[in-house]
Parts: C-alpha cells; sequence; structure tokens
C-alpha cells in the first residue's frame, strides 16, 4: 500500500486533517475521510458529473483530481449550500420546481449550477442548456432542472440587486 | 379542498437536496471493501485459478453448499438454467463473476484482484440471434440445445384465410439494439453480521428488497428470518436494479463466512459489463390490411436476446412474452399469428428496462401503421383512426382485456394541439431550403398496476402482484404507512401522503411512510412496472380507509354524536351542521390512553391488502424533428404527450414521470447501444462510449392530461411510470421517417444513430441532391 500523506483541507470553510493515499481521488477523500457523503459517484471517470464540487469556485469533476491536489483551496460541497433548514435559492428552486427525483444526481447539479451563476449569474438560455448539458440525469428529462435553474438565476440575481 | 390534484412539492426532497441522501455507500464506513475478479472472456471453461499468496480472495470452490440463482417458469418450453452464484467449471459471458477479493479499502481490493489470475480456455462465442439460432450452433447451456429459453406460439383460427383475402401485406423487419437502463448509481450493497443474533443485515440498491431476501436466503439454504434487506435511497433503478444478482449472494455468503462487514459499490464499468442489459430484439411482422385501412391480420415472429441467463424473479419470459402477449397494443384486430422466442447468448443477461418488451412492440405497430398508410394511400393519423379501439372492455387476440381508455380521444387531442397542417406547411418550405423536417406519432397502452392475476398467467415459480400496507396513527396524532412497495425516485412517500390525509384529516406532513426494510415492512413487491400508486396506492387507501372509521367511531363516541356525521378534515373531526370539533390528535390520544372509555379495542392501526387485475393507462405522442442529412444528426423540436393516467395524484410528479420517461425513450431511440465486436469484448463500458441524453438532446416537453375513471383501481389513479420510454422511440422514429420521407429510406434499427441515418441516405433511391 503507497504511504499516506497528511494534509489539510478547506471544505466549506471548516478544516480538515486527514491522512490519504496520494492516489486517492478528492471524490473519495471527501467522502470516505470527512463524512462528506454527499458528493456522489456515478461513473468515476468523469462524464456523469455527479460529484461536482467547487474548488477556488469552479466547478470540478471531483473523480478526476486527487485529493492532495486540493490542498489549500476553498472546496465547496453541496453540504454547505443550506444555511441549517435555510434552503439556497437553487435548492428551493429544486425543490419547488420538482428538479430531482432519485436525487443521486442532484448534489452535482446543483454545485455546478452553483458555480456557473455565481460566475454569470445573466446566462441566456441557450447558455445554461450548454452548461447543464455537463451533467446526467436520468430521471427528471432535465426540463425541470432547467426550469429550477433558471428560476434561482432570477432570484440570486434580485438578491444581488 | 382535497390533497389529491395538488403539485405539493415532494416529502422526500429536502434531504436529498442538502446532500443528507442516505445510499448505499454511504453505508460502506467501516467495512472491508469487496472486488469481483471477472471473466475477460465470452466463453470457455475454467482451467484453473491461481490466487496471490497472501489476501483474502475467495473462488466458487469455496462456496460450499451455495446453490445457483434458479428462476422458475412452470411452461413446458421453459429449459431451466441456473445461474452459479460463482461458476466453477465454464464462464458464459464477459464480466462474469468468478472469484472474490476482499481487503481494507477499495483501492487495496481492487489491487488484490488484479494478482488473481483466472485460466480459461476461450471457446467462440454466441453472440446474437443468428449465430445462436443455427442449424449447427454449440449450445450455450446444454439444458437448452437450440438456445431457446422459452417460447410462446399462437395462431388464430382463421388467419391464413384473412391474410389470403386482405387486399394489401406490409412488412416490417425492425431492430432494437442492446441498451442498458443505465441508473446513475450503479449496484451496490453492504453486508452485516450481527454477532448477538447471528443475522446478516444486507443494505442494498435495489427496487424489491422482500424478493432480494427470499431469493438470497434460497440460494444460501437458511431461513429468511436470518436476513434483513434494506432498500436505502437508491439512485434510479428502470428495472435493472430488480433481479436478484450473484454479488448480493457472495456478498451476505462473505459476511457471514469472515463474521463482519462487507462492501462492494461496483463502478460504472461494471454496471455495464454485468449487471443486466435490455431491449436487444428482432421483430418480423406483416400486417394485413384492407383498402380502407383496416388492419385485418398480423403475422410476428419476435426475437429476444435474453443473454447467458434468465432473471430471478420475472425470468427471460419477461420480454419475450410479453410482447407476444401485447403486441397488438390499442389496435383491433382478431387474427394473429406469433411466434416469440427468446434466445441465449454469451452475452450479459437480459433484464426489465422500463416499458419491457413495448418500447418495441410499439415501435414495431406504429411503424407497421406508417408504412400501411404509405403503401395504401392514406394518411397516417387516419388510419390510426380506423384501427383504434373505442369498445371497452376490449379483449385482445391473445386474451388482454383492456379497461376504458382514451386512445383515440388522446389522439385527437394531440393532433389538434400540433395543428398538423401548420407543420405540413411548414416541412414543404423547409424541404425547398433543403431541411428535412418530419413529424411522427405513436399512440400506445401502458398496462399498469396488475396483481396476481395477471401475473399468475405468466406461471412463474414466483408470482408477485399484491401489496400489503400497516398503517399506524401513533397518540400524537401523526401518521405511519409501511408499504412493501419499494420507491426509489417516484415520490410515491409523497403521493401516499395526500392519498392518507384526505382520508385521515391530518396534512401530509404528518404522515411518514416507510419502505425498504424487510423488518419494518410487511412482504411485498417492491416497485417496477407502474404499479405503485395503483397496488401499493390501492393497499394504503383501504388501510387509510379503516384508521378513518376508526377515528370517526372515536369521535361519535367522544362528542357523542353520529358516526356518519363525523367529517375529517385540516386536522380535525367535526360533526356536521354544528361547530362540535376535536382536534385528531386528542382522539388518538384517547384511543390509546383512554381506550376503556371507547368499548372498542386500544390503539389505531389498521392494514390493508390490494390484489387488482390492472388497469391500462393509454397517451399519444406526437414528435417534430429536423434531421441534419450531412451529419445523420436528430434535433427533436417539439415533443407533446397527451397522458391518460385516470386520476392524477399529484400532477407534478405525474408529469416528471413522463418527462424523465421520454427522455429514456429519446435517448433510445436515437443514442443508447450496447455494443460488443465479434470476439464478445464489450466495447461501451464507460458514458463516453454509451451516451443517454444531455440537457441538449431533451427539449421541455407540452404535457396535456385526460382522465379516465376505471374502476379497476380504486384509487381511481392509472400507472404512469413507464409510458413515456414506451411512446417516445416510435414517435422520434416515425418523425425521422417522415423527414427523410423524399429518400425513400426506411428507419428500422433503434438507436437511430447518425452513423445509421447517413447510411440509410447514401443508400437511399433517390440521390441527396435530387
Amino acid at each position: 500500500m503507497p504511504d499516506k500523506i497528511a494534509i489539510t483541507l478547506d471544505v466549506n470553510g471548516k478544516s480538515y486533517d486527514v491522512n490519504v493515499e496520494p492516489r486517492r481521488s478528492l471524490a473519495d477523500v471527501l467522502r470516505e475521510d470527512c463524512g462528506l457523503t454527499g458528493t456522489h459517484l456515478g461513473c468515476e471517470h468523469g462524464v456523469c458529473g455527479a460529484c461536482t464540487v467547487l474548488v477556488d469556485g469552479r466547478p470540478v469533476r471531483a473523480c478526476l483530481m486527487f485529493g492532495v491536489q486540493a490542498e489549500g483551496k476553498a472546496i465547496r460541497t453541496v453540504e454547505g449550500l443550506a444555511d441549517g433548514d435555510v434552503l439556497h435559492p437553487l435548492q428551493k428552486a429544486f425543490w419547488e420546481n420538482h428538479g430531482l427525483q432519485c436525487g443521486f444526481c442532484t448534489p452535482g447539479f446543483l454545485m455546478l449550477a452553483v458555480g456557473a451563476l455565481e460566475e454569470n449569474p445573466a446566462m441566456s438560455e441557450a447558455e445554461l442548456r450548454d452548461v447543464l448539458s455537463s451533467n446526467l440525469c436520468r430521471c427528471t428529462g432535465y426540463q425541470n432542472i432547467v426550469k429550477a435553474v433558471r428560476l434561482a438565476a432570477d432570484e440570486m440575481r434580485a438578491r444581488r440587486a | 379542498m382535497t390533497w389529491i390534484g395538488r403539485s405539493l412539492p415532494r416529502l422526500e426532497d429536502p434531504a436529498l437536496l442538502k446532500g443528507r441522501g442516505n445510499y448505499v455507500a454511504d453505508h460502506a464506513k467501516g467495512a472491508l471493501h469487496v472486488t469481483f475478479v471477472r471473466s475477460a472472456l465470452a466463453a470457455g471453461d475454467i482451467v484453473g485459478i491461481e490466487r496471490p499468496a497472501e489476501g483474502l480472495v475467495f473462488t466458487g470452490a469455496d462456496l460450499d453448499g451455495v446453490g445457483p440463482i434458479r428462476p422458475v417458469l412452470h411452461r413446458p418450453d421453459y429449459r431451466a438454467v441456473g445461474q452459479p452464484v460463482l461458476p466453477v467449471e465454464r464462464v458464459v459471458f464477459p464480466g462474469q463473476a468468478v472469484a472474490v477479493a476482499v481487503a481494507a479499502s477499495a483501492a487495496e481490493a481492487e489491487d488484490l484482484a488484479e494478482q488473481v489470475f483466472i485460466d480459461i480456455d476461450p471457446i467462440e462465442p454466441i453472440l446474437d440471434f443468428d449465430a445462436a439460432l443455427a442449424a449447427d450452433a454449440r449450445a450455450v447451456h446444454p439444458e437448452a440445445p437450440e438456445n431457446v429459453l422459452v417460447e410462446g406460439r399462437l395462431e388464430t383460427p382463421g388467419f391464413a384465410e384473412t391474410v389470403a383475402s386482405a387486399h394489401a401485406v406490409v412488412e416490417l423487419e425492425l431492430r432494437s439494439r442492446r441498451q442498458s437502463a443505465m441508473p446513475l448509481e450503479p449496484r451496490g450493497g453492504v453486508a452485516s453480521f450481527d454477532e448477538a443474533t447471528g443475522r446478516v443485515t444486507l443494505v442494498a440498491s435495489v427496487q424489491m428488497p422482500h424478493m432480494l431476501r427470499t431469493g438470497i436466503t434460497d440460494c444460501l439454504g437458511i431461513p429468511e428470518s436470518d436476513l434483513r434487506v434494506v432498500a436505502p435511497d437508491v439512485g434510479g433503478g428502470f428495472g435493472q436494479k430488480m433481479s436478484l444478482f450473484p454479488e448480493y449472494v457472495v456478498l451476505v455468503w462473505l459476511a457471514r463466512r469472515l463474521r463482519g462487514k462487507v462492501a462492494w459499490i461496483e463502478d460504472r464499468r461494471e454496471n455495464f459489463l454485468a449487471s443486466a442489459h435490455s431491449r436487444d430484439q428482432a421483430f418480423t411482422v406483416r400486417g394485413a390490411f384492407a383498402a380502407d385501412g383496416e388492419l385485418l391480420a398480423l403475422e410476428a415472429d419476435l426475437r429476444s436476446n435474453v443473454g447467458a441467463f434468465s432473471c430471478y424473479p420475472v425470468t427471460c419470459g419477461v420480454e419475450p412474452l410479453m410482447a407476444f402477449g401485447e403486441l397488438p397494443g390499442p389496435y383491433r384486430f382478431s387474427q394473429y399469428k406469433v411466434r416469440s422466442r427468446g434466445v441465449t447468448t454469451n452475452t450479459c443477461m437480459m433484464a426489465p428496462y422500463r416499458g419491457v418488451a413495448r418500447p418495441m412492440l410499439t415501435f414495431t405497430m406504429e411503424r407497421l401503421m406508417d408504412k400501411a398508410a404509405a403503401q395504401l394511400g392514406i394518411d397516417a393519423v387516419d388510419i390510426r383512426r380506423r384501427n383504434l379501439i373505442t369498445a371497452f372492455p376490449h379483449r385482445s387476440p391473445t386474451g388482454v382485456v383492456y379497461d376504458e381508455g382514451s386512445y383515440l380521444q388522446a389522439m385527437e387531442a394531440a393532433v389538434a394541439h400540433v395543428d398538423i397542417p401548420a407543420f405540413r406547411a411548414r416541412q414543404a418550405e423547409a424541404r425547398r431550403h433543403g431541411r428535412c423536417l418530419g413529424l411522427g406519432v405513436s399512440v400506445f397502452s401502458e398496462r399498469t398496476g396488475y396483481g396476481t392475476p395477471v401475473f399468475a398467467q405468466r406461471m412463474m415459480g414466483i408470482v408477485p402482484g399484491y401489496e400489503s400496507v400497516d398503517l399506524v396513527m401513533d397518540p400524537s396524532g401523526n401518521v405511519e404507512v409501511r408499504i412493501g412497495a419499494s420507491p426509489h425516485g417516484q415520490g410515491l412517500k409523497t403521493s401516499l401522503a395526500q392519498l392518507v390525509s384526505d382520508e385521515v384529516g391530518v396534512t401530509p406532513d404528518k404522515v411518514r411512510v416507510v419502505s425498504g426494510d424487510t423488518d419494518a415492512t410487511p412482504y411485498g413487491w417492491g416497485t417496477f412496472a407502474s404499479r405503485s400508486i395503483v397496488i401499493s396506492g390501492g393497499a394504503t387507501k383501504l388501510a387509510a380507509v379503516a384508521a378513518a372509521t376508526k377515528l370517526r367511531k372515536i369521535a361519535a363516541k367522544l362528542m357523542e354524536a353520529s358516526e356518519e356525521d363525523i367529517a375529517l378534515e385540516d386536522g380535525y373531526a367535526r360533526v356536521a351542521g354544528t361547530n362540535k370539533a376535536m382536534p385528531i390528535p386528542e382522539l388518538a390520544r384517547a384511543a390509546y390512553h383512554q381506550s376503556q372509555r371507547l368499548g372498542m379495542p386500544a390503539g389505531i392501526r389498521e392494514s390493508g391488502f390490494y390484489d387488482p387485475a390492472g388497469t391500462f393507462s393509454n397517451a399519444c405522442h406526437i414528435c417534430e424533428v429536423e434531421v441534419d442529412v450531412e451529419t445523420g444528426g436528430v434535433r427533436i423540436v417539439r415533443f407533446v404527450v397527451v397522458e391518460d393516467a385516470g386520476v392524477v395524484i399529484n400532477p407534478m410528479i405525474v408529469d416528471g414521470q413522463i418527462a424523465g420517461g421520454v427522455a429514456q425513450g429519446i435517448g433510445n431511440a436515437l443514442y443508447e447501444e450496447m455494443i460488443y465486436d465479434d470476439d464478445g469484448n464489450l466495447l461501451t463500458v464507460s458514458l463516453a462510449d454509451y451516451l443517454p441524453p444531455t440537457a441538449l438532446e431533451v427539449p421541455d416537453l407540452e404535457i396535456l392530461h385526460m382522465e379516465t375513471i376505471s374502476p379497476e383501481s380504486v384509487t381511481k389513479a392509472k400507472g404512469v411510470g413507464e409510458g413515456g420510454t414506451i411512446g417516445a422511440p416510435a414517435a422520434v422514429l416515425n418523425a425521422v421517417a417522415d423527414a427523410l420521407s423524399p429518400f425513400g429510406v426506411e428507419i428500422n434499427v433503434m438507436p437511430a444513430t447518425p452513423e445509421r441515418i447517413r447510411a440509410a441516405i447514401r443508400n437511399a433511391k433517390v440521390p441527396a441532391d435530387a
């Protein structure tokens, strides 16, 4: 077994001291070493996007990045979105618009959309569809995801204004 | 005001949205990890297995006394083939698990598995129908010398005469390539041995927890009480997770053997290789028509490549026998000759996938209608008007009885909504500019909510169908509903809570539905086949009605009123015509704590049992596409669904089922294909090779509803889980065929990939620049 390396990760503003193999993916470190199982693994080869998290504000496939590469960066996962029971506008919009069914892809879509909307809250419908095509959902047929993200974008813009 | 009919946001969602879902991989902490060592070859004799000097590796030879998975079908034409949990003699499909490695982490278990060498003497694999059915074909299994595991045949008296006297015979040869249900969460299980009781708890990503318990304990030869199966949050199933797989038997065996906790979370490659495939079918049909377009007779030769094994419990009969029985669909004709075979090959087992047989048989009947219309010079909608069933109950040539539906009305509503004449004008205009638009219609039935009476006709050794529900109102007035169904994304808990609320008078947030735990729920069949809202919903309603009756009796007693005058609503029992009312929690408390005043048994605890013969939902899909003749790419411009699923409990959830189903149907129609090479290597083992649609390929749907009330469902709801997937491929592919009609090409294979469309155009009778 390869030697483990001690690293400190900053996840959702909290510090995690973990001892991990260099080959361990960020997704596995988050799930198994930090106990943050909201980040899901659907393919482990970077296509489905269920493991999407934000690293320094940008959406990243946590299955394609090593945990040791994430040291010193600000990581955000789905567990950091809500403030207690107060849902993030995106979570609320997904709930109200039935943007999820089995829920397995949902954390990845939420983080993808948070990252994209924080970068550009005024995306066109076509840009939005294009960004959301990064991830796979097998249940919803996407239209409620697109609708939820569009409505959340409106709300996030309104809050900023 | 009722709760039924409201788009109540789902009770399931807050946890899932906050990343607090509870999926099988989230249970793996503290477990040893398991990696299966799989055959790299499609067929061969196992000569030997070399294990590393150190580490925990087990093979079939270690599984002393563990029996095979043996699905039973009591048909004389059925060839029973047992599936060894880990084979010791031979492998019969690529990816078949042969050994298992156990280590402290998944990575270390994979390292260990890499050191296991399985020495296999290869045999040339049999991969498709033609090879399997060739006169001199080798038998995939000695038990089935002709490579046919199940076969149904029927010919109605008068068939030949009817065909001979018909005005025209229209022939079709259609193919559905192999596909995968591809739930986003792959399979997985965590088995823990409990030293105190000697029991094992298996947490697994499955649709049928009780069935899994029966199957596993039968293989291991232990009583069912020694095993608890828990289906936690399940990340999609679509049928793939309703069969028993050898991996789960091994996990429980390992937990007992090691007296510990073991976890197996498969990766995507394993899911593609060795879970279950679907849709691999070839249908040849001949429809005999009268000059006015009336379908008089249908002849069908239906072949399903069921793969290497029969799936447990529903058996490999599920595809071929449903195709056999339900091919006539919503069309009225009396003469039918059919032969349907389940053919075994050295490929992954085929098991149910959303729609089962019906996506292909709908594609078949709807292509047949379009082709006959063209051949007879009749409009494609008119020929359907002439043939759709309109009198109910309708009995099909195979004896299937259809309850009241709105087949014709749904089509007319869809046709009116789309405005076909306007489309034809746009189509003609586009063609003048070299663009190919097309419109496709698909009308179909979705048999839903069928219980034991229908399943019994299939003669399976295990006959599913009924559902039981235990409902308890606790002393605080909250309700717990324990169900045998096992939802995994359908929002059933919310829909059932709405049903209960309307009967019992408490709000849905006070109703907790418990599912997916064999220790906590009555024996049931899980969630599949568009059954849960009908059957589990029916049982829930019956239990809720009984609980409401008891609440009314208690209220009548305590308020000195007549039971008939008590209404339960908004959390209160009210006496009609008075201002007397009591909060329901007070009634509940009295039921438990003041039972001596009531003169009836204490508590509020009722059961419901429901086992219906089933019903039929129906729908019409109309799809508009644009085909790029240069690339063969298809863009879906518009998709209209007119759905009749009876009473809609939660419109948002129902529309979600339709939208998700249509998206899968679009994938099935245009993109998704499992491909083996000639040596039996699966080439599509990643999501870069196997292509489910993304947000760019699926349009926003226009969904309209009709509501036919069926006496066959106590909730008046018909199921809706599969319809989208059943109808969409035919609508999409008819639209593609319509778009390409200037070229005179036929669309006979699904998926109609760009490569196939380009090939069809290249080989067209009319050149592209004509």
